[in-house]
């Protein structure tokens, strides 16, 4: 099916311009293949898919089922397949995808709820598995201690890895996470390792033993996708393999 | 739940290097030169073991390493081996957070650190040795 939006689409003073949106329809009750509805959409240079996919919404089918919230690039909500590769649709400008055509389909690897709208319990448990949080002994915390202070040496060691949104664009690109079910997956290995390294932190043993598992860490090949398709700059497979250094005795 | 309620891409989307890079290719070949290598290591043994049949049952297998046929797939061998080596060595280094590049603040566009020119020139590297091997393989056996 294709819909064409009409706004200004005749004024000669206009610098919209036509793309074609394709959206995988798909509900999990009741279809049994995914199909594609088109949608003739106008945009300028700075519109996101993700506006072009709520004007699909507003204008042509308000049931199109899309998850979003911030709007940039913060919440980790919208990130879906976009012309073959996972991206945040608020975060991709359609003008930069240089094609009349784009395709948005729900994130690989991530059951569907419905549409384009897929569920996060995998990647939210297996981030909780790795124990996402400072550990330290209670004796360290006396009545003079407020803070922990940090080098900004220190600090480096992990910030970088603290910028993840939980948008589960790595998993969706691994490799790994293509045929391995249980998988722990990019995501929560880079935590893990934002954690380890955090000079606050006295769970790594802990973590260690969470992830040296026969689905854990050895099942990372250092692809680099993850790293490739991160919106926040996280880099995962960088993470993963100084974890891994941890690990194999290169670093303590 | 099935591979479908997953929605997990399946062994298509983990062998399609068009998306991410020469990283992504390199990935692909290495899991292709394993298996390659494992197929002629069993070949190999089963090769080697006709010399249990005698030494007429030994020629006859080893004539069929003689033929053009036979060429051509030692010489893919040979790339298989010196690809997966080279490039072994890269993945190694590489899993012991060697070469990896260093934890900073990102900057916008965000280039993966990891994925640095190193690895980059180590990829194309396994990539033409692997080529010149073969190419080596293929005179030494064809200009006989």
């Amino acid at each position: 099916m294709a819909l064409t939006s009409g706004l200004a689409e005749n004024s000669p003073l206009s610098s919209f311009q036509l793309i074609t949106l394709r959206i995988a329809r798909y509900n999990p009750e009741h279809d049994s293949a995914k199909t594609f509805m088109e949608f003739q959409i106008q945009y300028e240079k700075w519109t996101t898919v993700l506006e072009a996919i709520l004007e699909v919404k507003k204008y042509f089918d308000h049931s199109v089922a899309v998850r979003y919230s911030c709007r940039q690039a913060t919440c980790g909500s919208c990130g879906m397949i976009i012309n073959g590769k996972p991206r945040l649709a608020c975060f991709t400008k359609i003008s930069e995808l240089n094609s009349n055509i784009i395709t948005v389909e729900p994130m690989n690897n991530f059951p569907i709820i419905r549409d384009l709208a897929v569920k996060f319990e995998r990647l939210f448990d297996t981030h909780h598995k790795i124990k996402p949080y400072l550990i330290h002994d209670d004796n360290e915390i006396t009545k003079d201690t407020k803070e922990f202070l940090q080098s900004p040496e220190e600090l480096e060691q992990y910030i970088q890895f603290s910028n993840c949104i939980k948008c589960g664009l790595c998993n969706s690109a691994c490799p790994t996470m293509a045929t391995d079910s249980s998988f722990v997956g990019p995501q929560a290995l880079a935590q893990a390792y934002r954690y380890v390294a955090d000079s606050r932190d006295k769970g790594k043993d802990n973590r260690l033993k969470i992830i040296d598992d026969s689905h854990g860490i050895w099942r990372c090949h250092f692809a680099g996708s993850c790293s490739q398709v991160c919106p926040k700059g996280v880099d995962p497979a960088m993470g993963i393999q100084l974890l891994r250094g941890y690990m194999l005795g290169f670093r303590s | 739940m099935t591979n479908q309620d997953e929605h997990k891409e399946g062994i298509g989307g983990m062998i399609n290097p068009r998306r991410y890079g020469v990283e992504r290719v390199a990935y692909l070949l290495m899991r292709l030169s394993g298996l390659g290598l494992l197929a002629y290591f069993i070949g190999h043994i089963y090769e080697t073991s006709t010399i249990l049949k005698g030494q007429v049952g030994w020629n006859e297998f080893l004539e069929l390493t003689q033929t053009n046929a036979g060429h051509a797939i030692l010489a893919i061998v040979i790339a298989m081996c010196v690809f997966h080596t080279v490039n072994g060595i890269r993945v190694m280094l590489g899993h012991g957070g060697i070469g990896v590049g260093k934890p900073a603040r990102p900057d916008y566009p965000y280039t993966p650190a990891s994925q640095n020119i190193r690895h980059k020139i180590g990829i194309y590297s396994a990539i033409i040795l692997a080529a010149i091997a073969m190419m080596y393989g293929l005179t030494v056996m064809f200009g006989e």
